[in-house]
């Protein structure tokens, strides 16, 4: 069940989402990594990488709450908003 | 305030003509990844036709293809866009890259600036389309991808290798069926004669192997139904053809200013002298039974170049291995060349190829610049049961030897498009 996923599953989860959606190695995608500017990524791949995030933790993450997110770790906190919603 | 300084020349008032030619070439094709392999592929009448691998096409009319195999995306564009771009995108980027490569501009660091782009395309990322269409109906709005606009529209060929390369010139794609890589390559010609531009990457690419364009096709009866034996599926002019056979891939090239290319000391393949470019207005998918659009498109490339229909020492036929295309393209050859065309070699490389779409245009343009290059023509295979309606040289079977000056190349399309481009034999001057 989604809602008994700890904190370590869930940044571990977006960590692989975004690996695969930016086809980057798993070990570059650090919680302190920066979207922007360490993972090269635009707004457009911004609002892919929610979809993507939506379809694996089955949670809607809405778009201009994404757009504000900067690393993988606030990444991960939103999910987990989500989840505990 | 009047401004009384002299206002400059219109450049284009009583300007010469540049004269353009080719520097590079490039293609992805279901015979090979490469031009040289495909090139050699199609000197030895090899088919690149098989079953359809890319769906299951059990219960579909046509089942076979000219499918691209062995090709990764991600060794020419970025990884993260590879992935959810279309085939069509992928093949576009990865045969300009060889053709600019090819040419030298590459390494050139003033190229940006004089070199424009015009990537032809029948349908464009259709695939793309599909894909999240259906995403779209199972689960709804919100898991469309934001790049299912970029990566679908027919632009984007010509978008991406700009932004890939740097060229600032002028930015285009031309639609015209199965002549857009034809229309791409004439209209990239104008526009460096007329000096607009020194350089310009122009072609085409598709990937229609697709269930809808399969199904769409068929419905259309455009498709053959030789599924029994998918090497002798395509068969051009011969009596047993019912239908071309779907393919993909793209083919590029790179046309340059004669004055530019010498500036350069580029490797010069062939002199783009012709270009004819005219509609049927007639029908929406079958030609004028007359052969008018196509001998007008003849007409007009042979007469731009200056030459003698009988001067032309080779023609790539558009010819897809439909009963009445093949048919309506002798008739009009009959009336362009006459007594003269039974010495002309004309061959259909689809035969080999299958029907490449709009990407036909600009890989059949480069046979027949390689086989000035060369004095080797490719051949028509699958030539077993002559068609009387088709009695002209379709270099059966096997490629010939022969020095040639001209070469012609013909493209059609759905919508009544004519194109022929001619080209000569580079000899120095």
């Amino acid at each position: 069940m989604a809602d008994q996923l700890t904190p370590e599953d869930v940044l571990l989860g977006v960590r692989e989402v975004s690996a695969d959606v930016l086809r980057v190695p798993l070990e570059k995608v650090e919680p302190t990594s920066r979207f922007i500017e360490d993972l090269d990524v635009d707004s457009l791949y911004v609002v892919q990488l929610a979809i993507a995030l939506e379809d694996r933790f089955s949670i809607t993450v809405p778009e201009d709450e994404a757009q504000t997110v900067k690393t993988v770790q606030e990444m991960a906190d939103l999910v987990s908003s989500k989840l505990s919603a | 305030m009047p401004n009384d300084a002299p206002r400059p020349k219109p450049y284009l008032v009583n300007r010469e003509l540049e004269r353009v030619v080719i520097t590079g070439l490039g293609a992805v094709t279901p015979l090979g990844n490469t031009i040289e392999e495909t090139w050699a592929n199609v000197l030895a009448g090899k088919s690149g036709i098989g079953p359809i691998t890319k769906f299951d096409a059990t219960n579909y009319a046509s089942r076979v293809a000219g499918e691209v195999r062995g090709f990764n995306p991600d060794e020419w564009m970025n990884p993260r866009e590879a992935a959810l771009a279309d085939p069509f995108l992928h093949f576009t980027v990865a045969a300009s890259t060889m053709a600019l490569r090819d040419s030298g501009l590459l390494t050139d660091p003033t190229r940006g600036e004089t070199t424009g782009v015009c990537i032809g395309t029948a349908v464009g990322g259709a695939g793309v389309l599909v894909g999240q269409n259906h995403s779209l109906m199972m689960k709804g709005p919100r898991v469309v991808s934001p790049l299912t606009v970029p990566f679908s529209i027919c632009d984007m060929g010509s978008g991406y290798v700009s932004i890939q390369h740097k060229l600032y010139g002028p930015n285009h794609c031309i639609v015209s069926a199965c002549a857009s890589g034809a229309s791409a390559i004439g209209e990239s010609m104008h526009m460096i004669q007329r000096g607009s531009v020194r350089a310009m990457v122009a072609g085409a690419a598709d990937s229609s192997v697709l269930p809808i364009h399969i199904a769409a096709f068929s419905a259309a009866r455009a498709l053959t139904t030789h599924n029994d034996d998918p090497e002798k599926a395509s068969r051009p002019f011969d009596l047993k053809r019912n239908g071309f056979v779907m393919s993909e891939g793209a083919a590029v090239v790179v046309l340059e200013s004669l004055s530019s290319a010498m500036e350069r000391g580029a490797t010069i393949y062939a002199e783009l002298v012709g270009y004819g470019s005219c509609s049927d207005a007639h029908h929406i998918t079958a030609p004028d039974s007359s052969g008018r659009g196509a001998l007008r498109a003849m007409r007009e490339a042979i007469e731009m170049a200056g030459i003698r229909p009988e001067e032309v020492g080779y023609v790539n036929a558009h010819a897809t291995s439909t009963p009445l295309g093949d048919k309506v393209e002798v008739i009009a050859m009959k009336q362009m060349f006459g007594d003269h065309l039974p010495q002309i070699p004309v061959s259909s490389t689809k035969s080999m190829t299958g029907h490449m779409v709009g990407a036909a245009g600009s890989i059949e343009a480069i046979f027949g610049i390689l086989a000035l290059r060369d004095n080797h023509l490719p051949p028509t295979i699958n030539q077993e049961f002559p068609d009387p309606e088709c009695d002209i040289d379709t270099i059966p079977n096997v490629s010939r030897k022969k020095e040639i000056e001209y070469a012609l190349s013909n493209s059609f399309g759905f919508g009544g498009h004519n194109v022929s481009l001619l080209f000569r034999k580079w000899t120095g001057e």
